[in-house]
């Protein structure tokens, strides 16, 4: 849900994978930022709507991944996937880190880009600056 | 009691407004700089501007000593998460939210917000109490007044569909008088004419008992705990 940056990436890689991948997104427009091979379905609509995700078929998905631009929006529906339609993999981005953490202890799997990214910038900050840095990194 | 109000559009405004008047601590958090500076010129300083879904916010409007969190914006997710936070985050006793989609109703209570407020859901339950669902036409009034002639249709899900006009209790002083079907076609009613869905029916019935001849004619079968149970399936 959300096809952002990190959502048309991360619908790309798994559908690479062999996937059968489901990306969602308020706006068609947004849909241009997915690789011109991506093999799986684009479907126009409001991740927060009840119905819309029974059309999209997220009781029968295994996995489900909130990451629009709205963290509320973000943790409504991937309450909604986990509680509602019991997908049993529900990740969830929230930039807000108190937010996550309150939510992370309410029992659902989430991530904090802000925090995760300050502590890779940390990290790199405090690397010596003769070590070039590691792939991937 | 110190009640906090998240979103200061016009339920959030009218909605402090009578709080202060009850005598209420209110504080209303509004990302707006205009509605805040509407709040502010009209009720008083009881406003902060921010965004009512940031702890950061919370903390400082005082979560953690508020005895009721309500949270009125214009977007459900928004007020969903205002509430779990208040709860889980603050231990705020009651929070309660406005549900903009009456959709979200069910949602919000199976995660764990039971008291929310449908501005939509309850403006149709008002209205249906006004509409009748399948109205009675008068036709024509009998000989002085007192007993008039009526035509009401009987739909899909009545509990008269495929019974003997003989088997159907009447209210006092009522008579079927003609049907007309679907096709238009008319019959003449006799005690074995077996009535159908969508059969016009023309009755002369007392004025006092027009109620209780409409609700014959149109009652549904059974009812479920959401009005009648829908036979077709899903």
């Amino acid at each position: 849900m959300g096809c952002g940056r990190v959502g048309a990436e991360l619908a790309a890689m798994l559908d690479q994978e062999g996937h059968e991948v489901t990306i969602l997104d308020r706006e068609p427009d947004s849909f241009r930022r997915l690789p011109p091979g991506f093999g799986g379905q684009r479907q126009v609509g409001n991740g927060i709507d009840q119905d819309v995700l029974a059309r999209m078929g997220v009781g029968e998905a295994d996995a489900f991944v909130a990451v629009t631009q709205g963290d509320n929006r973000n943790v409504m529906a991937a309450q909604m996937a986990k509680h509602i339609f019991g997908v049993p993999k529900v990740v969830c981005r929230i930039y807000d880190p108190i937010r996550e953490e309150i939510y992370h202890g309410l029992g659902l799997e989430t991530i904090s880009p802000t925090k995760v990214g300050a502590r890779l910038l940390k990290e790199a900050l405090e690397r010596e600056p003769a070590t070039p840095p590691k792939a991937g990194d | 009691m110190y009640i906090i109000v998240v979103g200061g559009g016009k339920v959030g405004y009218y909605l402090a407004k009578e709080l202060v008047e009850e005598g209420h601590e209110v504080l209303v958090i509004e990302k707006d700089a205009i509605k805040v500076e509407r709040i502010a010129e009209n009720l008083g300083d009881i406003t902060l501007r921010g965004d009512g879904c940031e702890a950061a916010t919370m903390e400082m409007a005082g979560f953690g000593r508020a005895d009721m969190v309500i949270a009125v914006t214009g977007d459900d997710e928004d007020n969903l998460v205002v509430c779990q936070v208040a709860k889980a985050k603050f231990n705020v006793p009651r929070a309660l939210a406005r549900i903009n989609n009456p959709k979200n109703e069910e949602i919000f209570k199976r995660l764990g917000i039971d008291t929310t407020v449908s501005a939509t859901t309850a403006i149709l339950a008002q209205i249906e109490q006004e509409l009748p669902m399948h109205p009675l036409i008068p036709l024509l009034t009998l000989k002085g007044g007192g007993l008039e002639m009526v035509e009401v249709k009987v739909p899909e899900n009545s509990a008269v569909v495929g019974k003997r006009i003989g088997e159907i209790l009447l209210p006092q002083q009522s008579l079927i008088a003609l049907i007309v079907d679907e096709d238009g076609v008319p019959r003449v009613p006799k005690n074995d004419t077996v009535m159908r869905a969508g059969d016009e029916v023309v009755a002369v019935t007392r004025t006092e008992n027009e109620d209780a001849l409409r609700s014959v004619l149109t009652s549904p079968a059974a009812y479920g705990p959401y009005g009648p149970i829908n036979t077709r399936e899903q």
